[in-house]
C-alpha cells in the first residue's frame, strides 16, 4: 500500500510516448515523482541497472524497486495507488478490452507512425500512410463501442486506454506535418477520436506531459540527422 | 450460467495456454477445434481484427490473444488458483516475464519452418533468449518452484510450451537447442511443469506433437523448395 513518504522516481525521457503513460498515471493519482531524465543517446547506470533485461525507460522505481514496461507500470500505479480515480476499468472484460487495444497499438499501428516519415520512397510511405489510416477506422470503432457516449475510453474519465493510445498524439500530429499535412485524424472518417483527442490533451493529467507538436518536430530533426550517414 | 467457449487448433500452444488455464480454475468449457485454412463464421466474428485462436467466448463475449484470455479468466473466477500474485509488485513482475514471453518466444517456431541458414539464425536467437531467462527469470524460482510459488501460475503457464513443445520441435528439427548442463534451472523448472498436477493430463502426447510437427515440417520445407525452383 501506498503512504505519504513513498520515494516514487520514474526514468525517462520528455519525447517518448512509452513515458508519458506513467507520467499521466502518476498524474492522475495525484503522486509526487522525481522525473530523472535521461540524456539522449546515453544510458545511465541506473537505467542498466534497474532494466538489466531490455535496458529501456520508461522505469519506475518505487521504494527502490524497478517496474519495467510502460502499460504494466501503468496497471501497477493504479493497483498501489488504489484510493485514488481507477484507471483499468471495473469490468474484467472491459479490461480485457483495453488490454487488447493497447496491445493492438504498441504492436502494429505505433510503428506505422514511425516509420511512415523515415519510408525510403513514395510507395513505402503511401502504404504506411494507408496502414495508419486502416488503424484509426479500427480504432474510431472501438472508441464507438468502448466509450458508449460518454468522452473517453475509459468514461466519464480517462483511463487505460485513453492513456495507451492518448501518449501517441503527440507523435501523431508531429508525423503529420512531416507527411506534408496529411491528416490522419480526420473530422470525417473519425469524427469520434478527433473530438476525443482534444479532450484528452486538454485534461489536467496530460496537458503538462504531452509535448508539442513544434518541440517534438525540432527533436525529430536531431534524431533523423543523428540517423543519416556522415556526408564525406 | 454464463456458458464458456474455447476456439483453438490441436496442437497450438496458445490454445493450450487457455486450456490449461481453463483446467486448473476447474472451469467447464465447451472446445470447439478451428480449421484455420477455412475459418469459421464464429471465428471472423469473434476476432475480427487478427482472425487467429485461440477465443475465448464466455456469455457471448469474445476476448483474443491467449495471455489477455489467461488475465480474463484469472479475474473472473479469482476464487480458485489465482494465476497471478496478490501483490502488486509480484503481479508487475509476473507480467513483465509474461510480455517477454509473448515478444520473444516467435524465433523458437523458425527453427522447425526452417533449414540451414536461417534455421542457424532461429536457434542463435533462441539460445540468446534462453540466457536472458536462464539468468533473470528462471535464477529467481526456488528448487521446487513455480513462478506461482508451489502451484502454477500464468507465468508458468506462459513459458509452459518450452517444455514439451519445444522437445517435439527439436526432435523433428534434428537440433538440440536447450542443453540441460547450459539451462539447468529452465529444464528442471520444464521437468516440474510437465510432471504438476492437472497439467500432467492434459499436455498433449509427447509422440502425437512430434508426429505432428514432423509432418508439418516437410510440408513447410517441401513447400519452398518448390517456390524457389
Amino acid at each position: 500500500m501506498a503512504a505519504n513518504n513513498d520515494d516514487v522516481k520514474l526514468i525517462g525521457a520528455w519525447p517518448s510516448p512509452y513515458v508519458m503513460r506513467p507520467r499521466i498515471a502518476l498524474n492522475l493519482k495525484s503522486v509526487e515523482y522525481e522525473f530523472l531524465q535521461e540524456q539522449f543517446g546515453s544510458k545511465s547506470e541506473l537505467l542498466l541497472k534497474s532494466n538489466p533485461v531490455h535496458k529501456k525507460i520508461p522505469v519506475l522505481l518505487h521504494n527502490g524497486k524497478p517496474i519495467c514496461e510502460s502499460s504494466i507500470i501503468v496497471e501497477y500505479i493504479d493497483e498501489v495507488w488504489s484510493s485514488g480515480p481507477s484507471i483499468l476499468p471495473a469490468d474484467a472484460h472491459d479490461r480485457a478490452l483495453a488490454r487488447f487495444w493497447a496491445a493492438y497499438l504498441d504492436e502494429k499501428w505505433f510503428p506505422n507512425v514511425r516509420a511512415a516519415p523515415r519510408a525510403a520512397t513514395e510507395e513505402a510511405k503511401s502504404a504506411a500512410v494507408s496502414q495508419l489510416k486502416e488503424g484509426l477506422a479500427l480504432l474510431e470503432g472501438a472508441y464507438g463501442e468502448i466509450s458508449r457516449g460518454k468522452d473517453f475510453f475509459g468514461g466519464e474519465r480517462i483511463g487505460f486506454l485513453d492513456i495507451a493510445f492518448g501518449s501517441m498524439l503527440g507523435w501523431l500530429r508531429a508525423v503529420q506535418v512531416m507527411l506534408g499535412g496529411v491528416k490522419l485524424l480526420d473530422e470525417e472518417k473519425t469524427p469520434g477520436l478527433v473530438k476525443w483527442a482534444d479532450k484528452f490533451s486538454a485534461d489536467p493529467a496530460v496537458k503538462d506531459v504531452l509535448p508539442e507538436t513544434e518541440k517534438l518536430l525540432e527533436f525529430a530533426k536531431i534524431l533523423m540527422a543523428k540517423a543519416k550517414p556522415a556526408a564525406s | 450460467m454464463a456458458d464458456v467457449k474455447l476456439l483453438g487448433t490441436w496442437p497450438s500452444p496458445f490454445s493450450y495456454r487457455v486450456i490449461l488455464a481453463l483446467k486448473l480454475k476447474g472451469i467447464d468449457y465447451e472446445y470447439i477445434e478451428q480449421d484455420l485454412s477455412n475459418k469459421s463464421p464464429l471465428l471472423l466474428q469473434s476476432n475480427p481484427v487478427y482472425k487467429k485462436i485461440p477465443v475465448l467466448i464466455h456469455g457471448g463475449n469474445p476476448i483474443s490473444e491467449s495471455m489477455t484470455i489467461l488475465q480474463y479468466i484469472d479475474e473472473s473466477w479469482p476464487e480458485t488458483h489465482p494465476l497471478l500474485p496478490a501483490d502488486p509488485y509480484g503481479r508487475a513482475v509476473a507480467r513483465f516475464w509474461i510480455k517477454f514471453a509473448e515478444e520473444k518466444l516467435s524465433s523458437a517456431s523458425m527453427i522447425f519452418r526452417t533449414s540451414g541458414e536461417e534455421q542457424g539464425k532461429a536457434v542463435r536467437e533462441t539460445v540468446e533468449v534462453m540466457e536472458i531467462l536462464e539468468e533473470h527469470a528462471f535464477g529467481s524460482l526456488k528448487e521446487k518452484g513455480f513462478f506461482g510459488g508451489e502451484k502454477v501460475n500464468m507465468v508458468d503457464l506462459a513459458y509452459g510450451v518450452m517444455g514439451r513443445w519445444f522437445d517435439a520441435i527439436e526432435e523433428c528439427s534434428g537440433v538440440k537447442v536447450i542443453d540441460p548442463l547450459k539451462f539447468p534451472l529452465f529444464c528442471g523448472w520444464a521437468e516440474r511443469f510437465n510432471e504438476a498436477p492437472v497439467i500432467r493430463d492434459n499436455l498433449p502426447g509427447r509422440k502425437e506433437l512430434v508426429d505432428f510437427y514432423k509432418r508439418r515440417r516437410e510440408m513447410m520445407l517441401a513447400a519452398a523448395a518448390a517456390a524457389s525452383n
